[in-house]
């Protein structure tokens, strides 16, 4: 892997760096209150290197991902800016990349964007003028190129750390290194893959991408969840499109009492981030915990993660 | 073939509102294969309509007719002398046919009976799925003939997406992943050398967004 850096992103140093990288995740309020953003971001702070700000994720209206993004930077953290195909074309898409250059904004996830079906207006119009391969391949070029979409020149090209995510756990499982494969043709630099619970199947699936060598133009973070209950198990592996829960992992949480099932959940994040750093090609771990981003800390800390290292 | 619905009769009623005397025109081409709104349809709707507006004390009086296709000037010209006799005409053509009847008969109001809602054809007998979204330029030849605009629910050209589960769409348990069939088609033609090849950003201006489409065969404008 290439050790020059090509934006002022942190994150890019630590991974570049060749250092074991760490990111979390904050949804933006639904409301207009910065204090919310700031209350999240104190939380956070710390405890990892960089942190994804999320676009209307599950197709809710939120506060931007831009505005939380520099909520963010003002608490001295490092936001990155989510971005999906769902709601912009590529005329709004490439604005708001120079916008968020231009405010200081570094890293940048590429997404599709879950379908507005699943939000709170589903009589909405989508957009997807562009997939997330294509958006990638676009700031590629954006930055390297200095061109946009069009062919026109771009004065003042933005520096971003070029990111992306990828589901191992996805049907077809065949496709699903060629994909990755796909995105690091069009350009993506770091990718963060969906919550981990399934270790066998990740295996096999980072055991394509090295065979392949896709890890060495390409950093991969493993996604990581922490179980607040039974519950919440239950519900992630029955109606989240795309998630993987093995029998085992629902067993164990059902067979803790209530009361103990938010540790025992802390417990599990905590040793999967364990074994994703035994398997080769993993750089990084990516810690979603949703809507309860106090925990980060103390998974981190328990997977031993901190402190972060200062570049 | 276009497919369409009809529209819930109670809209249907608020349309046809204050009017005496109307036509139901049926039209003999892709709404009568979908049963939707040929020569049986109309005898139907306007059953229908005569028994309500009767009940209601406000007696509708209804010149059933069906062309043989609504989207052609040769065909609704046939109704010219039917027209002058009716306050408003209710069209059971797709949205294309509307409008012809619409252009054509100025001084008259032509509502729409039905919703036009897809391109595509039929699995069985009254069971219409969607195909074809006319983008204006047919991908066809990359997908193993799978339509990735029309049948991936976020039109993706490199999906699948990460919702895709056990052959189905995250949108829907029901509905086939497009992408799934693209790759099972790919697989069995041998041609999966071919996903691996970046589908580039689309250009839509052969689709809607170049602004309503024509086509023209020169050898035919004299």
């Amino acid at each position: 892997m290439s050790a020059e850096c090509k934006t002022d992103s942190r994150l890019e140093k630590i991974l570049r760096s060749g250092q074991f990288a760490v990111t979390g995740e904050c949804g933006p309020p639904r409301g207009a209150d910065a204090e919310a953003v700031r209350k999240k971001c104190r939380l956070l702070k710390g405890n990892a290197d960089a942190f994804n700000i999320t676009d209307n994720q599950t197709s809710v209206v939120r506060m931007s991902s831009i505005a939380s993004a520099i909520v963010m930077m003002q608490e001295g953290m490092e936001p990155v800016m989510q971005m999906t195909c769902r709601d912009r074309n590529r005329i709004a898409l490439q604005s708001d990349i120079l916008g968020g250059a231009a405010l200081g904004i570094k890293n940048m996830l590429c997404l599709s964007g879950d379908h507005q079906k699943f939000g709170d207006h589903p009589q909405a119009k989508n957009v997807f003028d562009l997939d997330s391969i294509q958006l990638i391949k676009i700031v590629r070029i954006m930055r390297d190129e200095g061109k946009f979409n069009g062919g026109d020149e771009i004065k003042g090209a933005p520096k971003l750390f070029i990111g992306a995510a990828e589901n191992p756990f996805a049907d077809p499982f065949v496709i699903r290194v060629p994909r990755l494969a796909k995105k690091a043709t069009a350009g993506v630099e770091f990718i963060q893959t969906q919550c981990i619970f399934n270790m066998k199947k990740f295996a096999e699936w980072m055991k394509g991408v090295v065979d392949r060598g896709l890890h060495e133009n390409v950093f991969i973070l493993g996604g990581v969840t922490p179980f607040k209950s039974f519950g919440m198990a239950r519900y992630m592996a029955n109606n989240v499109p795309g998630m993987d829960v093995p029998e085992e992992l629902l067993k164990r949480m059902k067979d803790t009492p209530k009361e103990q099932q938010a540790d025992e959940g802390i417990k599990i994040a905590v040793e999967t981030i364990q074994q994703l750093r035994e398997i080769p090609g993993v750089a990084g771990v990516h810690i979603m915990a949703i809507e309860w981003e106090e925990k980060v800390g103390e998974i981190a800390q328990k997977a031993g993660l901190l402190p972060r290292p200062e570049v | 073939m276009v497919v369409g619905e009809r529209k819930p009769f109670d809209e249907i009623t608020r349309m046809l509102q204050g009017f005496k005397k109307v036509m139901v025109l049926g039209c003999g081409g892709c709404v009568t294969v979908c049963l939707t709104g040929g020569h049986d349809e109309v005898r139907v709707l306007s059953s229908q309509l005569r028994m309500s507006r009767d009940k209601d004390g406000t007696p509708l009086e209804i010149i059933e007719h069906t062309v043989e296709r609504q989207c052609d000037p040769e065909y609704i010209e046939q109704v010219s002398e039917l027209v002058p006799q009716v306050d408003a005409v209710l069209s059971m053509a797709c949205g294309a046919g509307v409008q012809y009847m619409a252009e054509r008969y100025q001084g008259t109001p032509v509502y729409p009976a039905l919703n036009t809602t897809f391109v595509g054809g039929s699995t069985k007998e009254g069971y219409y799925v969607e195909k074809c979204q006319t983008c204006g330029e047919c991908k066809l030849y990359y997908t193993g003939g799978i339509c990735p605009i029309a049948r991936c629910s976020k039109s993706l050209l490199n999906g699948p997406c990460g919702g895709s589960t056990k052959g189905k769409c995250e949108i829907n348990k029901e509905v086939d992943c497009g992408w799934q069939l693209i790759i099972d088609r790919l697989t069995s033609l041998n041609q999966m050398d071919r996903y691996e090849t970046i589908m580039e950003s689309n250009d839509w201006r052969p689709s809607r967004d170049g602004g309503p489409r024509k086509m023209v065969r020169e050898d035919f404008q004299r």
